[in-house]
């Protein structure tokens, strides 16, 4: 504290030291508020990171829970599409005519004029008209009202993602498209219901009709594998070590060896899973089972953690109490200690499995990133998790997918959310202070 | 048929219960004092019956798969496999899944489908046999656990011991998983230092793993140094640490000194926000605002500055990193004595002096902690550098050049190859090998410094 005393002050007259620490102390109180003022900066610039991060994928995001279609009246010509010739047919040539109804100019014998009009329907309607047909094969020969998603370009168009001035050549629809289009929307064939398939379809090469539903199985299935595993492994292990386990080296070494995995790089748990559950024990590739599997054996040690710190919170009157009416060890555990902790547990639990739902690099490495275009009917199916197909999507060059991926990461976050208000809530309301 | 065994399983326990229960209660009527409560006596049965039992199946679907292959293999015709490398044979064999599963490509030839008709026959085969065993090891021990019902029977140790038992095995589950991923990671980069020098990989200067590679081409000579890797993460978490350790430890001391307890209550919880934000949606976050933004900032001034920088990445890993050691510094700020801070205000020091030459330097060792794991943290972290970094590694400490870092590489090089014989892909063995070492030394450093340091004030 040499700031106190300043050199120059003499520590017996009293008067000058005390005058001394009155000058000195305005600067000194300028010190504190700039050590305060950083740190407020500091907490400013983290949260506003955090509002830039949510505001961003939100503004990015919004659009894809829209999609742009156009409705048609689609006459089913039994000559292009026969009834015995089903599931095949000339279904784009039939959807090309009920385009060109509504542009006479259009020479529907001109094939790239054809596909130029066309090109405004996703790639996706000649099979939405296909399935609709084939399910009921009386439509032949019939006028079918058709709702069909539009192509990914005319859709940005539609939002105002396309800046319609800017020149025609740095656009990605040219003058005559914009104002084809302009024409269906006169006409009211164009409307913006909101995207069910975004939660319905499975991936897709083409963003009007990618979704998220293989992920979302696929992520269900993960996550249910890791809980089922790590779960009672978890709470099994922590009982041991908290509980039984004496006090000697092997207890030491399993404590080391969990609380250095739950700080292994998820990516080796990647590895880990590559050459052990894949290469060795030939599990499929790209099956969420051998995810689940992977992502149990991160989030034990955290069920671990929580479950011994959850033990360690219920008081030792409990287990006295139980012993001394004449339990067992293992009768004070299982049936007065655990049931206490279990909501301790659980918060734990529910934390350490939205955290593997969040994991993607050690489900890339497992081969979870496939292009899939068929939800998984079972945990050992090829699929993606939801992670993985933000992974996807964000790789992908198309610029619709960059909504997309946005949108997939509000439902990633989304259910984030609400794993953590469970945990939350669970807390609140069990959890007892003692 | 899958579920088949587990339901019988399920069932054979239940009633082993039941049985138990019964004859248990039906000696206490007889007027005799039972050892232990009637419900040990069930549960003895119980887990005498599932934890063989399931040892039993969940062994014999692992290994199914693999005997049925040689088995299958075993019975092609003489001759069709002749010539083949391994490769080719893992075709055929998936070749003859595929056509069993239903979905045929082409036109196989006759063998092919005769062997997928086997291989059906062999599946179900297997499936039967294990449902008959099961059937038979249960009921044996449902009969063998009746037959022990008595009255001195000690069932209540019987069932303790077991639980014990399992106990014990799950906590062993965490050694099994350590061993392996070192068994893993040892094997596969023993293999590749088979093909690739060590001293090349650990002092080589020029990493370019996706030469492709012909068989008559010595292993990609020159191409596995990986000094430009470990160099690209180096300068990757250095950007983060300079961005994450100034912000964190400022609103740590903040949080810890000045703050008001609303204003520190509300803000701490919004920052673990950001600890909780999957690391894909910051990798997003660094492709759709941060590079672009700092691509922009760079022409204004005139600089020429790559799209996926170690700026970008670096810095995306920094906010992410940020409640991490904010977190960390505040514990460490709160563990040292109150009675140092009445001392230094005693003296006259204003709360901000207090706090930079008394606490702050007190809880420096539990800081360096935490500054430590959050090291380990940014050389481990994936997902945001795999999207935001580079590919190509190049030797240079410019944080504005696009470099590339360990966990990029071992990703790149294993998506969509499943070979484990090439050098490409046991070169990612390898850089897993040295992130895990990496990652473990700082990590037990780490926790020392932190253990040791706590001790102090305790």
């Amino acid at each position: 504290m040499t700031d106190i005393t300043p050199s120059d002050a003499r520590p017996t007259s009293r008067g000058t030291a005390t005058e001394a620490v009155r000058r000195s102390l305005a600067r000194r109180n300028r010190k504190q508020l700039v050590l305060q003022g950083f740190g407020i900066a500091a907490i400013i610039l983290a949260i506003s990171m955090l509002l830039i991060l949510l505001t961003s994928i939100i503004s990015t995001g919004y659009h894809a829970f829209t999609q742009t279609h156009i409705q048609l009246e689609v006459y089913v010509d039994p000559e292009e599409i026969p009834a015995e010739g089903l599931p095949r047919g000339g279904f784009d040539d039939v959807l090309a005519a009920a385009m060109g109804a509504h542009f006479p100019a259009v020479d529907l014998t001109d094939r790239a004029a054809t596909r130029e009009l066309t090109s405004i329907l996703s790639n996706g309607a000649q099979f939405i008209l296909r399935d609709k047909v084939v399910a009921d094969p009386s439509l032949i020969g019939q006028t079918v009202t058709l709702k069909v998603p539009v192509s990914d370009a005319y859709d940005q168009l539609n939002k105002g993602l396309v800046q319609r001035d800017t020149a025609e050549q740095f656009r990605r629809v040219d003058d005559a498209a914009i104002a084809r289009f302009d024409r269906l929307d006169e006409l009211g064939l164009i409307s913006t219901p909101l995207n069910t398939a975004l939660i319905t379809n499975a991936d897709s090469r083409f963003p009007e009709l990618a979704g998220l539903k293989g992920a979302l199985i696929g992520s269900f299935w993960a996550l249910l594998t890791c809980f089922l595993i790590s779960f009672p492994l978890g709470i099994g292990a922590a009982i041991y070590l908290e509980e039984f386990a004496p006090k000697n080296r092997f207890s030491d070494f399993i404590e080391i060896n969990i609380n250095n995995l739950a700080a292994v790089p998820s990516v080796v748990f990647g590895l880990l899973a590559l050459a052990v559950f894949i290469g060795w024990f030939g599990l499929p590739r790209s099956a969420p089972f051998v995810g689940g599997l992977t992502l149990a054996l991160m989030t034990m040690p955290t069920i671990i953690i929580a479950t011994r710190a959850a033990l360690k919170s219920v008081p030792p009157s409990i287990r006295e109490a139980a012993l001394g009416v004449g339990a067992s060890k293992h009768q004070v555990v299982f049936q007065h200690v655990l049931p206490l902790a279990m909501p301790g547990i659980l918060t734990g639990t529910i934390i350490g499995l939205a955290q593997a739902l969040g994991e993607t690099a050690p489900l890339l490495l497992i081969g979870m990133n496939a292009f899939i275009t068929s939800a998984p009917g079972s945990p050992f199916d090829s699929a993606t998790a939801l992670p993985t197909q933000i992974f996807i999507w964000a790789d992908s060059p198309e610029r619709g997918f960059v909504s997309r991926t946005s949108a997939a990461i509000l439902v990633l976050l989304t259910f984030l959310i609400m794993m953590n208000a469970l945990a939350i809530f669970l807390r609140n309301r069990f959890e007892r202070k003692w | 048929m899958t579920l088949a065994p587990f339901v019988i399983l399920l069932l054979a326990a239940a009633v082993g219960y039941a049985i138990n229960i019964q004859a248990a209660r039906a000696i206490r009527s007889n007027g005799v004092r039972l050892h232990s409560l009637e419900g040990f006596h069930g549960l003895f049965s119980l887990l005498l019956v599932i934890v063989p039992v399931l040892t039993l199946v969940l062994l014999w679907l692992a290994l199914e798969g693999g005997v049925i292959n040689r088995l299958l293999m075993a019975s092609l015709p003489d001759g069709v496999l002749d010539g083949l490398d391994s490769g080719a044979v893992q075709l055929i064999g998936a070749e003859i899944r595929s056509i069993a599963g239903g979905r045929i490509f082409g036109t196989p030839e006759d063998w092919k489908l005769e062997a997928a008709d086997r291989l059906i026959a062999y599946r179900q085969t297997s499936a039967w046999l294990l449902v008959i065993v099961v059937v038979l090891v249960s009921a044996a021990l449902v009969f063998f656990a009746r037959g022990k019902v008595a009255a001195e029977f000690r069932a209540r140790q019987g069932v303790e011991r077991i639980t014990l038992g399992l106990m014990v095995f799950c906590a062993v589950v965490a050694i099994f998983t350590t061993i392996g991923i070192v068994a893993a990671l040892t094997f596969e980069t023993i293999k590749f230092f088979q093909l690739v020098p060590v001293t090349e990989f650990l002092f080589g200067t020029n990493w370019e793993p996706q030469i492709p590679i012909r068989e008559d081409q010595i292993a990609a000579e020159g191409a596995f140094g990986a000094v430009p890797v470990f160099l690209g993460t180096i300068v990757i978490a250095t950007v983060a640490l300079v961005v994450a350790v100034p912000v964190g430890l400022l609103s740590a001391i903040y949080l810890n000194e000045f703050a008001p307890h609303a204003f520190r209550k509300v803000v701490k919880p919004i920052l673990e926000v950001l600890a909780g934000v999957p690391t894909v949606v910051y990798g997003f976050f660094a492709i759709l605002v941060v590079a672009p933004a700092i691509r922009q900032f760079g022409q204004s001034i005139g600089l020429d500055v790559a799209s996926n920088t170690a700026l970008a990445a670096g810095g995306v890993m920094g906010i992410m990193l940020i409640p991490f050691i904010s977190s960390f510094a505040d514990d460490a700020l709160s563990a040292v004595p109150q009675s140092l801070r009445d001392g230094a205000l005693a003296l006259g020091a204003t709360r901000g002096e207090m706090m930079m030459n008394v606490v702050f330097p007190a809880a420096i060792p539990g800081i360096v902690g935490g500054v430590l794991l959050a090291v380990s943290r940014a050389i481990g972290e994936t997902m945001i550098v795999v999207m935001a970094a580079g590919l190509i590694a190049r030797m240079t400490i410019n944080p504005l050049d696009s470099v590339t870092a360990v966990t990029v590489q071992i990703v790149t090089l294993l998506i969509g190859d499943t070979a484990f014989d090439n050098p490409k892909t046991l070169a990612a063995f390898a850089l897993g090998m040295m992130l895990f070492l990496a990652t473990l030394v700082i990590n037990v450093f780490a926790l020392r410094i932190v253990r040791k340091y706590r001790e102090i004030y305790d």
